[in-house]
Formats: structure tokens, sequence, C-alpha cells
């Protein structure tokens, strides 16, 4: 069988003026369908910008983004992406940002009336249909990154891409989100890819753990599995071996291996 | 207090509570009352400042234009002289004797036409120049200059290419109000964030669905801006563009009372026309207002 998604020997650089940055080199990873993966690295190693690729925001440089053997190049709402800071459109209200997704995606497959319901099951499962007819505004950042969630939910994607969902929350906030998303994903199956800079949180979530190594040309250090058996609750995995195990593996390969130096100094 | 007091004092528990506590849900904001008073304070507030000063310059005017030979008539004279268009802004007696409140209608129905136009063609232009790097390189420069151009200035060629006053006058007050509304409108698109414009290249919207869902809303604290500055320009160029085109409006007026020496018409008629461009003003900051309520907010 082949792998779901594929990345295919990436390298990527930007070019300004006469100046070429290599930022990613060489990234090989396969991913199989209802994984949860995290991508984890020292702010500035282009983890963002791995998923970006994924996404097709950015174009690659070299290799290819491969989604069911097809090549990626451009934006889609299969591959639907959950922003840090939530982009929710201002001006429309919770419900209408959702449907403007769903509209576009469905408009043609579904009725008015499936619309409707569909809105209305992904706002159920973000536990925020009792918020649909506020604006961004008007709800937390947490309510806000649910629907953002919800948002990208609601386009069916093949893929989700998570951008540091919860990098702007509050802990305790944050916590309720990650349970959300470990929830969502055990109910969907949804293929997930996240990216992350909270070793606990990419512990707690993934199946496997995609360590990257410092930039420039930055590339995958290591891929650690998490053999952690779900459901997963966080009290209990707080002195589980295998959780400390791994979240100590992270740690080592963090600031052991790949200390990040311009931090250091 | 003695400790055997303290003894005697059983600790109780605290009894259970009859029924569980009440949740109030709080009104969005407690509701206003009508209170005469508050109204009366903030009245006086915002009423009384103006209509002292005005009536401080009522009284300088007057005293400085009483002289015999002063060349203005005093408020007093004006009051006497231009009575029936103060007290009677619709009369219409005919042909060039109507009321002033006609004669800015005809002049607002210019302006409304010229600056719809502008508005429309200056969206549209602004949302080109802010979107695209090549349209902003190549219109840019011409934009700039032409913007410096005295709205009176096109009158000529407009006259000369129209052959007609109304056209040429709808005309100048498009190309006066059209540059900042193609400015401000290629800022705000500018500035859409890039988190918007990633969420439309997910969801694939073609070039109109971005332009109508993303791009005008976005933008839309910015275009208002633009048209209120506009609005502005307009009402300043078409007085000067009706004295000069004669016919109808405003305008014309003002040059037909300097023309048979009828001074207290053209206070009034001043008076009109400031009156009509602070309205004008206020409706399209209203408007805006309207319209971008929760776009700035974060």
């Amino acid at each position: 069988m082949t792998a779901y998604l594929k990345l295919d020997h990436i390298d990527k650089s930007f070019a300004r003026g006469s100046q070429v940055s290599d930022v990613l080199k060489d990234i090989r990873l396969t991913i199989d369908k209802g994984e949860f993966v995290s991508i984890i690295g020292h702010s500035g190693c282009g983890k963002s910008t791995l998923l970006n690729l994924i996404a097709g925001l950015t174009k690659v440089s070299a290799g290819a983004v491969l989604l069911e053997d097809k090549e990626v190049d451009s934006p889609g709402p299969e591959r639907a992406v959950v922003f840090q800071n939530h982009s929710l459109l201002p001006w429309l209200t919770v419900y209408e940002n959702i449907n403007l997704a769903v509209t576009k995606v469905f408009g043609r497959s579904k009725s008015r009336a499936e619309r409707h319901e569909w809105i209305m099951r992904n706002l159920d499962l973000v536990q925020m249909a009792h918020a649909k007819d506020k604006r961004p505004a008007e709800i937390s950042g947490g309510m806000k990154q649910r629907v953002g969630i919800a948002r990208a939910l609601a386009m069916e994607p093949k893929i989700l891409l998570l951008d540091e969902p919860f990098g702007a929350l509050d802990a305790l906030t944050r916590a309720h989100l990650q349970d959300a998303v470990m929830d969502i994903h055990s109910r969907l199956g949804s293929t997930t890819i996240m990216i992350t800079h909270d070793v606990d949180e990419a512990v707690l979530l993934s199946d496997r753990i995609v360590m990257m190594t410092n930039g420039p040309a930055a590339t995958i250090g290591e891929v650690l599995p998490v053999p952690l058996a779900r459901p997963r609750r966080r009290i209990e995995l707080s002195s589980d071996r295998t959780f400390l195990r791994c979240r100590e593996a992270v740690l080592k390969f963090l600031y052991e291996r790949h200390r990040f130096v311009e931090a250091a100094e | 207090m003695s400790i055997q007091a303290i003894e005697d004092r059983k600790v109780k528990p605290l009894p259970a509570p009859a029924k569980p506590a009440e949740i109030i849900a709080f009104t969005a904001r407690a509701r206003r009352r009508f209170d005469p008073a508050a109204i009366a304070g903030k009245l006086a507030r915002t009423l009384v400042p103006p209509v002292i000063v005005i009536t401080i310059m009522l009284v300088v005017w007057q005293v400085a234009c009483s002289s015999p030979t002063a060349s203005l008539p005093p408020p007093s004279q004006v009051w006497n002289e231009a009575y029936d268009l103060i007290a009677h802004p619709f009369f219409d007696n005919g042909p060039q004797d109507i009321g002033l409140a006609w004669r800015v209608l005809m002049s607002l129905q210019r302006v409304a036409m010229g600056f719809g136009l502008a508005a429309i063609v200056g969206v549209a232009l602004g949302a080109l120049v802010g979107q695209s790097i090549w349209a902003m390189r190549g219109l840019d420069p011409v934009f700039q200059i032409l913007r410096t151009v005295p709205p009176l200035a096109w009158l000529p060629l407009s006259l000369a290419a129209f052959r007609d006053s109304s056209p040429s006058a709808i005309f100048v007050i498009f190309i006066t109000s059209i540059w900042p509304v193609i400015i401000n409108t290629a800022v705000g698109v500018r500035n859409i964030p890039e988190d918007y414009r990633n969420v439309a290249r997910i969801l694939r919207l073609n070039q109109f669905e971005f332009f109508v869902k993303i791009m005008v809303p976005a933008a839309a604290p910015y275009i208002f801006t633009g048209l209120r500055i506009g609005i502005g320009l307009s009402w300043l160029a078409i007085v000067a563009a009706e004295m000069l085109t004669g016919g109808v409006g405003i305008g014309f007026f003002i040059w037909d009372a300097w023309n048979s020496s009828r001074l207290p018409d053209i206070i009034v008629a001043l008076a009109y026309i400031g009156v009509t461009g602070f309205c004008l003003d206020r409706l399209v900051a209203a408007v805006g207002a309207f319209v971008t309520r929760g776009t700035t907010a974060k």
C-alpha cells in the first residue's frame, strides 16, 4: 500500500534579491490515513513553512507533496488549515464564517437544508452551536479557535492541518481544546498534522512526533512513535512511564542535541 | 471574648441552601430609563456652547456692518431682505423663481450621479491597484499627478467634450471625487491580512467571490474614508462648477445673486450649502459606521 500523504525529498528555499536562503532540506515523510502527527522544533526551523507547503500555500523548490499519489501544488479545501490566530472573518458571524466554507465546498452537492444541518453538526462538534449568531469579536480566543476548527472540519478535509492552533491561548483553555481535538480525532479519524512547540501537547495528542533540526536548511532529525493507547487522559498519563519516556526523548532532542543556539546566546 | 464563649458557640455546618443558587443572566446592558434631567443636561452641554458662539458672531457681524459705508449687509438686513428664502425653502413661482431647497436638490442630484459613478469606478480601480503590483506601478503615477489638478481646470475640457452644462458638471464631480476613493481603496486592499487571503485560497474562491466576500468587507473602513473625503470634495466642486456653467443649482443661484447685487441672498445660500455639506458628510459617515460594524474589531 502506498502512503496516504507523502513528502518526497522536499527542499524549500526563499530568494530575496540575490540572496538565497535554504529553509528546508530533503524532507522525507510518509503519513498514513487517520494518523495524528505533530511537527515540533525550535522557532525559525521552518515548521510553519512545511505546513504551508503541505497546504499548498507556498510552492516547493524541489521534491513533491503527494496526497493519494497526486501532486499538491495549490491550496484547496481537502487540506484545511486551522491558523494560529483563527483567521475568522470579523464581519461575519460564527455561522456565516462556516457557511462561507460549506457553501463553497458543498454548494452543488448538498441542498440548503443539508448544508444548514452540516454547519450545525460541525458547530456541535466543537460545542459552539450556542454562539452561532455571534461575531468573532464577541467570543473568547478559545472559542474563536473552536470555530476555526469547526470551519476546517466542515470542509470535510482529507487532511487537517493545525498551525500552532493553541499557541495564543492560556494553559487551561489550551487543555480544553486539546481534549476537544482528541475527541474529534477519535470520532472522525481525521488525518491530522499539527505544528507545535509544546512537548506535552505533542506527546499527548500524537501517534508520531516529527522532530525538526534547527535551520537554516532544517530537516527531520528524528521521528518518535508514541505507543500510547487511546483514548488518552491527561491525568493518568502524567505518571505513565511510556508518556514520560516519550516526553524525555523529545526534550533531549530539543535541548541537548539540537539546542537553539541563538536563544542561548 | 472568653474562651468559654467561643466553646459555647458550637460550630454548626451551614444549612444547605433551600434551593439551588439561582442563575441570573446579565442582560447585555442595563436598559436606559427615560430620564428628563439627564437628557436636558446632555442637550445643554451640546447646544449651549455653539449657540453662545453663534450669537457672539452675529453681534460682532451686526456691529461691524452697521455703518452706512459698510460694503456687506449686517444680519438684520439679511433677515429682512431674504426672509422669503429663509422661511420658505420650497416655494415654486415658476422658472428661476424657486426656493433654495429646490436648487440644493438639483445640485444634490448632480452630486449623486457624479459621486455615485466615482464610487463605483473608484472602488473597482482601487481594488485593481491594490491587488496587482503591475497595475499599481502603471497607474499610481498617473493618479498621483491627475489628483492634484483642481476641479475647475477640468471644466473647459469637459464642456468641449460633452457640449452641455449638465453632463460637464457631473463629470467635474466625478473626476474630483474619484481620487480619494481610488487611493483609499487601494490602501485598504493592500492591507488585507495575509490570513484572509489564505482562507480564500484554501476555499478556492474565484476572483469575483474574493472581491465580494473578502476584499470589499475587509477594505470597507478604508473605502468609506475615501468616500467621505470624496463627497466633501464633490460638494466643493459642484458649487464652483455651477457658477460657471449656469442654468440650475445652488452655485448658479449665488452667481445670479451676485450679478444682481443681492448680497443677503448669497449669505443665505452659503448657509444652505454649509448645512447640506455637513449633512452629506455625516450621512456617509453613518452609512460607513453601519456597514463596517464589526470589521475593525479583532
